[in-house]
């Protein structure tokens, strides 16, 4: 049996009337153990016996490729093979792409470019004969200015932006950019792949088994069916892992050329060209408001840049679509075709950028409207999607808005710039609106019930996000088990498959099949109990129907029950609006000296449907909030301005939070169920508090020394540069 | 080249190209893979090791350097219990991916050491001491161990609970 | 990584010697070298070690210290006498890196480390420094963490150390052996050398010479302050750090040497700061002029143009807490 379930309307909420009293709480993550005793592998941990050693090589320039030496790099001591196979990949595939992306190795497209790979009897030989091996490129590089191409792409508008613009009392045109950033996962993308006869089996480092098993298997010609990807423990992904990237595929190539197994780690210097980065973002935001605050026009346009052939374009105005009311709008990206590496989803991709550069002009209308910034976003907030016309399924930015407020201490702020000093440091607040569309995609779980517990099996993934410990509280909760009577087995494309981590939607997705999975369970149960499921109580281990109440191992006896759960999104997410709200807020400091900020502390109130645990729904959004920080002051990527390579492609110069650099950070959650979310009424949380939060911290620094920065991120050269102008 | 490694109390003789660095014979000849390969150039802290009780990089040492060293890895805190600071780090929910996280704990270890040798940090007010466990230090001295998930609330709670339980 | 051999060397005498050879390096903390090696930036064919030939030691010495080249950085940063008579030194040092390196990295590696230029680093684009004669990815490049003063049309790449902006400050002396068991002393001033048309040429060690231990004199002023300014809270290179080493008399600064980092191929100072300022009352005017006399003459590549405004607001900022 199984339990399938495509969203088309309103779930009923069963999880509130289930007795185990296990979900939502901050349980511990049940894989705690492993990880902090180094006992959890990751990808590349795992060295089966006569395993060989890979090294990427990087092409060094543009067009048309030579290796000149090869002959001489195969006779080097150790070396098995120089492998250019047509069928190596050139970057790491979209999110989803479920198809091989652009592959061969004749060419480079952009400089840093996989177009070999080295394999020797170790790491150390097969590192020195990759670099040894000489590639020249014939051609000059491609364009890789933003700006210097004729852009693909059109904005969609309603009404009239321009009369709006011109007849309003109040109005913002502000020009913001974005640089570019990468995921920097701490673990490198890494892949061990073997072969048994025409079977193919690769421990790797992914975030979304079964696109990336039918992706691997196109980029090599094989079924399918063939690949069995296994990543039990993933290093983080952030958006970097989703697509099957450069060293799965030629570890793959290379251990069937060699019929051995094959390692392949990326350098992390590599990992910065060959998986694909966020795009950097030119936005022209125009805002007109009466003078009561109320938008009359909303503008929102985007310049955003991938390679040739790539199907992505970083979302930019996706919130924008939806965020405020203004009967006058004009929205969209505009793609300019560039040889730089390829762009790709990075945590929250389009709203991470976006709604940051989008709040911070907010906040330019409310200073010059003299209101305060909360206001004018109460003031505006749409009763219906604006541009669609369908309703919310929730609504929850006012609500987060004065919960936030009212914590942070908003109340009584003085909103004039440039009024509290400490030392040479200048304080100021500021504050964001945040907000990350809900997706739910199609999901399956399936769960083993017997005497002694219940294991829970699904190719979905963990990248950190806490799939472990939120499936096993799904799982306890409707089956009346205890955490440690719960096993989750989770990243082996052998189980169901699951939804995937990515776009925030792996928790209510996965989350909401294994829910299913222990309906048809719960159901199962109840029909040896002779009752109705609704009925049927379990907890502890037992199961209560009226006045019955039998042990579970005593009612399955030696039986085995398995219960499977399917769940795909319908007209739910068509007909209905569904996004997850917040509001961010931020102190910080200004040096007058150098420019130098820091952050001292932040708070944001999220909504997302119900909590499926609060430790790891908290740890979730300090991630992203840091993320915030890093986007606004310190990380960005920087291309050579003649050929696009990246030049800071390395953690000492792409400068990622440090310890240091985040302050004590508050995470509030109104808690809330959204019942067109699923019968979990559950959102996705993942990527919320990296939305907008870098605007409260940009909002603050005005606040705080007058300086309005539009460029990000604020690094301490450009904020001196606003405060020389002042 | 033929040398012996004390890991953990105890003695490993291996032959190995002297370009090996300290981190890939703990992981790739000795299966020791708790300590973590993240940029393989000092810039990230998740290969971080006790050498002598102190905090090093792995990946920025050569293993036959390291002869008649005590090398400590995060397989070595634990002697079947979890030590305070690895339960406080579960606690805390000092991890997400678990990635940087060996090198975390072992960074966080000989740090306590530092601070109460009285070592003091770039933020300290005074070069003179006492050395307390401020926010502010506790950040700067954990500043050489990125975690991209960004656990630091998780992580200096955890630190600052391990503390506690030392006292 | 190429191929090297490795040899452990027992004394000095013998690591000068095997250190001589063609294609030789020293390696003690390794913590930049390796990165470099790995990258095959540079390439030695033989290393030796000089980790145990008894040079981590620091003693008292003509009123001042001693400190053995393979001193790590942060006992450096921790000793006592350090932090109590040349606290610029100890917070230069805690201001590099982080915990972990300063561990392993040592006085003499600080010293000798390599630029963070980049293109430096990519061996796929051209670099002076690394191969002479192919020329300077930098120039037409990016160029935000470049030299304003000292560079020439050859090479624009920074010298990234802290410690060592802090020692120029302090009148250090650099003590080297020679492979025929020679020993000299190099003020800090005479260590290094600019690029002009050499840029490989970083300091003037030949072959086989062995920086052995750095002599930091008694301290001529009281008033010590490191101050640097970087990207991000910790763990990362200075975009501009200044050391100012400063005694008053009478209202007046008696002595005054001032050594400047992220702003030249070497730590920096100028004679014509020290000297200015020395013999004066301090005042914001006097500082605005030593900020002008400094930088009289600096090239900026775009990138790097802020580096003007930001010394600027940071030298007569430090100049001010350093005399107050």
């Amino acid at each position: 049996m199984t339990i399938r379930i495509k969203l088309d309307d309103k779930s009923e909420d069963r999880a509130d009337s289930l007795a185990q009293g296990l979900l939502g709480t901050p349980a511990d993550r049940p894989e705690g153990h492993l990880k902090v005793t180094g006992a959890a592998t990751y990808a590349a941990d795992d060295i089966p016996g006569g395993c060989a050693f890979g090294v990427l090589v990087r092409a060094p320039g543009q067009g048309a490729l030579t290796a000149t030496n090869a002959d001489d790099i195969r006779a080097m001591q150790g070396v098995l093979a120089v492998i250019r196979d047509p069928r190596m990949v050139r970057n790491s595939a979209q999110g989803t792409a479920n198809e091989a992306p652009v592959q061969g190795v004749d060419s480079a497209a952009y400089t840093g470019q996989p177009i070999a790979l080295v394999v020797a009897e170790s790491f150390e030989q097969a590192r020195h004969a990759a670099n040894a091996l000489k590639i020249t490129a014939d051609g000059p590089p491609g364009p890789v200015d933003p700006q210097a191409v004729e852009p693909e792409g059109e904005p969609d508008g309603q009404g009239d932006l321009d009369a709006a613009m011109a007849d309003a009392p109040h109005s913002i045109d502000a020009e913001y950019t974005t640089a570019g950033h990468s995921s920097a996962p701490m673990e490198p993308h890494a892949a061990v792949a073997a072969w048994d006869g025409e079977n193919l089996t690769v421990r790797a480092s992914l975030q979304m088994l079964k696109y990336n098993r039918n992706e691997l298997a196109d980029c090599l010609g094989i079924d399918p069916a063939r690949v069995r990807l296994l990543s039990p423990y993933v290093g983080g992904g952030f958006g970097s892992k989703l697509g099957i990237s450069a060293e799965t595929v030629a570890a793959a190539i290379a251990a069937k050329e060699l019929d051995r197994p094959v390692r392949v780690v990326q350098h992390r210097r590599q990992v910065f060209e060959t998986i694909t980065r966020r795009s950097e973002t030119r936005q022209r935001i125009r805002l007109a408001a009466s003078s009561d605050g109320r938008l009359t026009g909303l503008g929102h346009e985007a310049l955003v840049s991938n390679l040739p052939d790539e199907s992505f374009a970083e979302p930019v105005t996706q919130a924008s679509a939806f965020a405020y009311a203004a009967a006058n709008r004009l929205i969209g990206e505009r793609v300019a075709r560039l040889h730089r590496p390829a762009a790709g989803s990075v945590r929250a991709p389009g709203e991470a950028v976006g709604v940051t550069a989008f709040e911070c002009a907010m906040d330019e209308l409310a200073v010059q409207l003299g209101l305060d910034p909360i206001e004018l976003r109460l003031r505006n907030i749409p009763e219906k999607d604006p541009q669609s016309g369908i309703p919310f399924s929730s609504h929850m930015l006012a609500e987060t808005l004065q919960d936030g407020a009212k914590c942070f201490g908003w109340q009584g702020r003085n909103p004039a710039p440039r009024q509290q000093r400490d030392g040479e440091w200048w304080i100021g607040t500021g504050m964001a609106a945040a907000f990350r569309v809900n997706i739910l995609s199609e999901a399956e779980a399936r769960i083993t019930l017997t005497a002694g517990g219940a294991l829970v099996e699904t190719d979905m993934t963990d990248i950190g996000t806490g799939t472990y410990a939120i499936l096993t509280q799904i799982a306890g909760e409707a089956l009346g088990l205890p955490a440690d009577r719960v096993t989750v087995k989770l990243g082996d494309t052998e189980y169901p498959p699951g939804s995937g981590s990515g776009g925030s939607w792996g928790a209510a997705s996965t989350g909401n099949a294994t829910w299913l999975a222990a309906l048809d369970l719960r159901q199962q149960l109840a029909s040896m109990m002779e009752c109705d499921e609704r009925d049927l109580t379990l907890k502890d281990g037992q199961a209560t129907c009226g006045n019955t109440t039998r042990a579970l191992s005593d009612l399955l006896g030696g039986d085995t029950l398995t219960g499977h759960g399917h769940i795909d999104a319908g007209k739910a997410f068509e007909d209905v609006r569904q996004s997850t709200f917040g509001a961010h807020f931020a102190e910080v400091a200004v040096n007058d000296i150098t420019g130098e900020i820091r952050v001292r502390r932040m708070l944001g109130s999220f909504a997302a449907g119900r909590i499926l645990n609060q430790k790891t729904a908290r740890s979730q959004c300090h991630g992203g909030m840091t993320w915030g920080i890093g986007m606004a002051l310190t990380e960005g990527l920087v291309h050579d301005r003649r050929d696009g390579h990246i030049v800071n492609r390395d953690l000492a110069e792409y400068h990622v939070a440090t310890n240091a650099d985040v302050p004590p950070l508050e995470v509030h959650f109104v808690e809330e169920r959204d019942p067109w979310a699923g019968p979990m009424q559950s959102k996705g949380l993942g990527e919320l508090g990296i939305c907008g939060a870098g605007a409260a911290i940009l909002n603050a620094l005005h606040h705080a020394c007058g300086v309005r920065l539009r460029d990000m991120p604020a690094t301490p050269d450009r904020v001196l540069g606003g405060l020389e102008r002042l | 080249m033929q040398i012996t490694l004390t890991i953990n109390g105890a003695d490993h003789t291996l032959d190995l190209d002297p370009r090996v660095t300290l981190l890939d014979a703990l992981r790739d000849h000795l299966g020791l893979t708790g300590s973590r390969k993240g940029c393989d150039q000092g810039q990230c802290g998740a290969c971080t090791v006790l050498v002598n009780g102190r905090r090093i990089n792995s990946c920025l040492s050569l293993a036959v350097m390291h002869e008649g060293d005590a090398i400590t890895t995060v397989e070595g805190l634990s002697d079947g219990a979890l030590s305070p600071l690895q339960q406080a780090f579960i606690e805390h929910d000092g991890f997400q991916c678990g990635y940087c996280t060996p090198g975390q704990i072992c960074s966080a270890t000989a740090m306590l050491d530092e601070l109460a040798a009285g070592w003091p940090s770039h933020v300290s007010p005074s070069l003179d001491g006492p050395c307390e466990l401020t926010e502010a230090e506790l950040a700067e001295r954990m500043s050489g161990n990125l975690c991209r998930c960004s656990c630091y609330p998780g992580i200096n709670a955890a630190i600052r609970d391990a503390k506690g339980h030392q006292a | 990584m190429k191929p090297f051999d490795y040899l452990r060397a027992e004394n000095t005498a013998a690591a000068c010697h095997a250190g001589a050879g063609r294609g030789a390096a020293f390696i003690a903390g390794g913590t930049n070298l390796l990165d470099l090696m790995k990258l095959e930036v540079m390439a030695p064919g033989k290393l030796v070690d000089v980790t145990r030939l008894g040079l981590d030691r620091i003693e008292e010495e003509a009123g001042g210290l001693r400190i053995g080249a393979t001193v790590p950085n942060s006992d450096l940063a921790a000793d006592t006498r350090i932090r109590r008579d040349w606290p610029v030194l100890s917070r230069a040092l805690l201001a590099g890196a982080s915990g972990q390196l300063r561990n392993k990295a040592t006085t003499g590696g600080n010293l000798l480390q390599r630029t963070r230029c980049p293109y430096f680093y990519d061996t796929d684009t051209p670099c002076n420094k690394r191969t002479p004669g192919e020329g300077c990815a930098a120039l037409g490049g990016e160029t935000r963490n470049h030299a304003i003063l000292g560079t020439s049309e050859h090479c624009i790449a920074l010298h990234p150390s802290d410690m060592a902006v802090a020692l120029r400050a302090l009148d250090a002396q650099v003590e080297v052996q020679s492979p025929e068991g020679n020993r000299r002393a190099y003020d800090m001033d005479n260590f290094y050398c600019l690029p002009g048309d050499t840029p490989h040429i970083e300091t003037m060690l030949e072959p086989g010479d062995l920086v052995t231990s750095v002599f930091l004199p008694a301290p001529k002023g009281d008033r010590q302050v490191y101050r640097k300014v970087r990207d991000r809270a910790s763990y990362a290179f200075a975009l501009v750090s200044i050391a100012a080493v400063i005694r008053m008399e009478g209202g007046r600064i008696a002595h005054a040497a001032i050594g400047f980092g992220g702003l030249a191929p070497q730590p920096w100072r100028d004679i014509e700061v020290d000297a200015t300022l020395t013999g004066t009352t301090p005042s914001a005017a006097l500082f605005d002029k030593v900020a002008d006399i400094l930088l009289q003459g600096a090239e900026t590549h775009g990138g790097d143009d802020f580096k003007i405004p930001l010394v600027r607001r940071l030298l007569p900022a430090v100049l001010e807490e350093a005399t107050a």
